[in-house]
């Protein structure tokens, strides 16, 4: 067996740094040295396989024990690729995010905002064999959370995605268009790049919507691609 | 072949626990993938989360991936694992010892365990990988030699009682852990 095909490297300025002093956790949490880079061995090239019968799916977090939560509800869609353009099958991504008020259903959250007893804002749900996800939720209000004077995150939904290696891992946060609190945002501005930063925006989609229900929202994640196309036929 | 970039990562934030399922953290648990999985010697991997300070991370998460007992990825044993730190900033899991992995060319791995951290504050994971103490094979790893020596001893646990080994997760700062990239 040959050895595992590395992975393209990062585009400049495409992830946030750790050491982004704009948001005030990462002073503390960074790593003062820098990582090591491998050569991926076995380890790094598989990943673990999710199946639904052991993590069951959750598409619909509009809708909590039967009951509608508040606010406006929308359906979120897109694919799932690599950076070679090819979709990823059968990709977990799990979904969290606060209410229609900015608040979330966590005992940690103290904001002072009405919290939806219909909304809990969990959900999870798997790609096709095209790499395509859709899921019903609630548009996510702002919340204020303290990092500098008047802090408040823009909408967002958070995201966990595990992908066919190691290297795919992706945590992110999704934004929406138009939200006049993206340019205040350290954690979104921590991004350095303008094109990296607007493709974390979802885009108005009224195909993926549904009439007299729901607006639609269309959104891509990319995960980390190989840097060499994997031979097809090995001779 | 036009070329996508890779979405940017976010911090998980200190609200991903809404997604926690404690659960997870024990790989062999009833139910889950490895549900009567009967190979290999049961064993609790701990360590605490610390950051520049020193001071604990009690809301951070810790994932794992493993091999199975034969060396083996996915082949009857899922080796993933998510632990959150607990209010002393530890992580805890139960799951079986790792045998040892093919290497790049014809090289071994040392048994080990990848452990990935997230938590507020951090705008990417880090990644590390643990290794057990008085593995005859760490001494021949091929990616524990391309760390220094002298921080080498960040990525060896240490047995702390029987079937039981402890690592801890200095983020930053004296005795920072050594995080691996690919
Ligand atoms: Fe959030």
């Amino acid at each position: 067996m040959s050895d595992p095909v590395g992975y393209l490297p990062v585009a400049p300025g495409s992830q946030a740094p750790l050491n982004s002093p704009g948001y005030g956790s990462t002073h503390k949490r960074h790593p003062k040295q820098a990582a090591i880079r491998i050569a991926p061995t076995l380890t790094e090239s598989v990943a673990p396989r999710m199946l639904e019968r052991d993590y069951p799916a959750f598409a619909d977090m509009s809708v909590h024990e039967g009951r509608q939560a508040q606010g406006e509800r929308i359906i979120v869609g897109g694919r799932v690729l690599d950076e070679n353009g090819r979709p990823v099958p059968h990709c977990m991504i799990e979904i969290w995010q606060a209410c229609s008020t900015g608040r979330y259903h966590h005992p940690l959250d103290t904001h002072d905002a009405p919290m939806d007893p219909n909304f809990k804002g969990e959900g999870r749900v798997f790609t096709d064999e095209n790499g395509a996800y859709q899921f019903v939720s609630i548009k996510p209000g702002a919340y204020p959370w303290r990092n500098h004077k008047n802090a408040w995150r823009p909408n967002h939904i958070h995201y966990s995605l595990f992908g066919a290696g190691f290297a795919q891992r992706l945590v992110t946060q999704m934004y929406f268009p138009g939200d006049p609190l993206l340019p205040l945002d350290p954690v979104f501005n921590a991004v350095a790049d303008a094109g990296a930063r607007d493709r974390l925006v979802c885009g108005l989609d009224m195909d993926i919507g549904r009439e007299e229900w729901a607006l639609g929202y269309r959104f891509d994640f990319v995960l980390r691609g190989r840097d060499a196309t994997p031979t097809e036929n090995p001779s | 072949m036009s070329k996508l970039i890779a979405t940017a990562s976010q911090t998980i934030g200190p609200y991903w626990s809404l997604i926690e399922h404690p659960e997870w953290a024990d790989l062999l648990r009833a139910g889950g993938p490895n549900d009567g999985y009967a190979k290999g010697e049961r064993i609790s991997l701990t360590g605490q989360v610390t950051d520049g300070d020193g001071a604990i991370c009690p809301d951070a998460v810790v994932e794992l991936w493993q091999a199975d007992p034969a060396g083996d990825y996915e082949a009857g044993f899922q080796g993933y694992g998510r632990s959150r730190c607990d209010a002393e900033g530890r992580f805890h899991f139960t799951t079986v010892k790792p045998g040892a992995v093919k290497g790049r060319g014809n090289a071994t791995q040392a048994p080990h365990v990848t452990l990935s951290i997230f938590a507020r504050g951090l705008m990417n994971h880090v990644s590390t990988r643990l290794y057990f103490s008085g593995e005859p094979l760490n001494e021949t790893d091929p990616v524990l030699a391309q760390v220094p020596a002298e921080r080498r001893g960040t990525l060896i646990a240490r047995p702390t009682a029987p079937g039981v080994w402890s690592l801890d997760i200095r983020l930053q700062g004296e005795g920072e852990t050594v995080f691996l990239e690919v």
